[in-house]
């Protein structure tokens, strides 16, 4: 059986990403990967198609950094703060460079990740009726019910090339447990074609026997590599370990409104700094 | 007591709306804050859905984000985001849907996705996220906006969410079996769509706002039914239990700190 490998955070990365991907960094406000795209920021990737529900400030600092060609997503914002930054300065003006949107709503997304676990070509739903983006977004088309008549929306399936997400805990057979607000990450992994990486805040024994029987548990088969990263997810959280760092997400509004600033902010928090720095975030509640 | 504002007002007002036997989607923000007085005051036994999958979920302070872990720590059950939109609000489990949005036009159609042209906005806003199949999903919809001539236009720049198309039914004629917005509270009025036309008409008229003030906040002529209630003000324990979940939630956000 295979199973994923024990890697450190710059050789997962440096192995499994590629220039021109297209590539899910997912987790639902919660779990969201923070060490796993600042690493994929210094290996300094290029041309990424990005692909997230809710492109937080993680996508912020990939596209800030002229990591990201084209973003797909459903809603895009520091929730609750305002804009994302960056990534408008990058829409709107091309600096660093230009990227382009595919613009979906949540329920396409959510629908388009369940097809890809499923190897279905494209997701059926009953969506965006009366909804202009249907309009504006040349994926979005309809399809009838061969048994009603009824016409319904249909996207195509989210197929990343790599999917990457945070998770609570992984076993030595790399088994990845994740629980509390659990998004699309179980999707998302078994939606990925090539490689999914997992970052976790701590390796135990063995998960067998160790959780209910309905636990939402990826098998380490599904996985190509694990990195250990305590607090890997700050500023967003990791159920019953760290919460949302929501004073943290107020205070990004102000570095990346300027590209100076922000590019200050990141020469210092993550061109000169390593996975080891989220450490001090893990078990810290708030 | 300092008397309400009139944001204070408007949240109290829709608040009052709901009821123990709603179950209720709920958007982030002032939705969010009126679905959580309503479970503190007059619905104690509302059921708050979150789209982060949380299910009856009893924040004690306001989520910031729509997946705050106050969300998941108080709910009955949490699901994945793609059973949430795929059983549960697809499904029809939903009574009601609780929206803003940046602008809104006679018809309750709403726009959070741009102003100016979508491929050369004026100001790119975050999108629909939920908002375009909780606007067709859910039994109905209440919304819950600040009123200006910039938030209430005669045509929104982009229909992020369906209400009531270009009225009458055409809702049906797209296919679309549930009701729609069928409440638009904000901080000067009350507005429900006219049964025929369904155009937003003036219906009730928050303390201390007038017809001229509410005319002029419109972008659009804006009718009114032929009686407009006058709503009474909050109630010290509306008003209290408010400032309070505002209170709890700034310090938890770490405002001032």
């Amino acid at each position: 059986m295979a199973r994923p490998e024990f890697l450190s955070l710059k050789d997962a990365i440096a192995a499994h990403v590629r220039d021109g991907d297209t590539i899910a960094m997912e987790g639902f406000t919660h779990l969201i990967p923070f060490a796993a795209g600042h690493e994929i920021i210094r290996q300094k990737r290029k041309e990424l198609t990005l692909i997230r529900m809710t492109p937080d400030i993680i996508y912020d600092q990939l596209i800030g950094m002229g990591c990201a060609s084209k973003l797909v997503f459903s809603w895009t914002g520091n929730p609750g703060v305002g804009s994302l930054h960056r990534m408008r300065d990058a829409y709107e003006n091309a600096w660093p460079c230009p990227l382009t949107i595919e613009e979906h709503s949540h329920a396409a997304m959510a629908n388009a990740y369940a097809a890809g676990a499923a190897n279905l070509p494209f997701a059926v739903f009953r969506g965006y009726r009366g909804a202009e983006l249907a309009k504006v977004n040349p994926n979005i088309r309809s399809v009838t019910c061969p048994f009603t008549g009824e016409e319904l929306a249909a996207v195509p399936a989210l197929r990343p090339d790599v999917a990457i997400v945070h998770a609570p805990v992984a076993d030595r057979e790399g088994n990845v447990l994740i629980e509390g607000i659990v998004g699309v990450n179980k999707e998302v992994v078994l939606a990925a074609t090539r490689t999914a990486i997992v970052t976790v805040e701590e390796i135990v024994d063995s998960l067998r026997g160790a959780v209910n029987p309905n636990a939402c548990v990826l098998p380490g088969w599904t996985i190509k590599a694990i990195v250990h990263v305590p607090g890997g997810a700050h500023p967003s959280f990791v159920h019953g370990r760290y919460d949302r760092d929501n004073a943290w997400y107020k205070a990004w509004d102000a570095i990346a409104r300027e590209r100076d600033s922000f590019l200050a902010w990141m020469d210092e928090n993550v061109l000169r700094s390593g996975p080891e720095a989220f450490a001090r975030h893990a078990g810290a509640r708030a | 007591m300092t008397p309400a504002t009139s944001a204070e007002t408007m949240v109290v007002v829709a608040a009052r709306a709901l009821s123990s036997d709603d179950i209720c989607f709920v958007g982030i923000g002032q939705p969010s804050a009126a679905c959580n007085l309503a479970r503190l005051t007059g619905a104690p036994d509302i059921t708050l859905i979150y789209e982060s999958g949380t299910i009856a979920t009893e924040p004690d302070v306001l989520p910031l984000s729509i997946g705050d872990g106050e969300l998941c720590n108080t709910a009955l059950t949490t699901v994945s985001v793609s059973e949430m939109f795929r059983y549960w609000l697809q499904g029809g489990r939903v009574t009601k849907g609780f929206l803003g949005g940046a602008q809104i036009d006679r018809f309750a159609n709403l726009n959070t996705t741009v102003i100016g042209p979508y491929d050369k906005p004026k100001t790119r806003l975050p999108g629909g996220g939920g908002a375009p199949e909780i606007a067709t999903d859910c039994g109905e919809i209440y919304i819950i906006m600040k009123q200006s001539p910039r938030s209430f236009v005669d045509k929104v720049d982009f229909v992020t969410s369906l209400g009531h198309g270009r009225g009458g039914e055409d809702r049906a004629r797209l296919g679309v079996t549930t009701k729609g917005p069928t409440l638009v509270v904000t901080d000067l009025c009350v507005m429900k769509p006219d049964p025929g036309t369904k155009e937003l008409t003036v219906t009730a008229l928050l303390p201390g706002a007038t017809r001229e003030a509410v005319e002029k906040a419109t972008g659009w002529p804006v009718k009114f039914a032929g009686r407009v209630e006058e709503i009474p003000p909050p109630t010290d324990t509306e008003l209290t239990t408010l400032r309070d979940l505002y209170a709890r939630t700034a310090a938890a956000h770490g405002d001032g700190a």
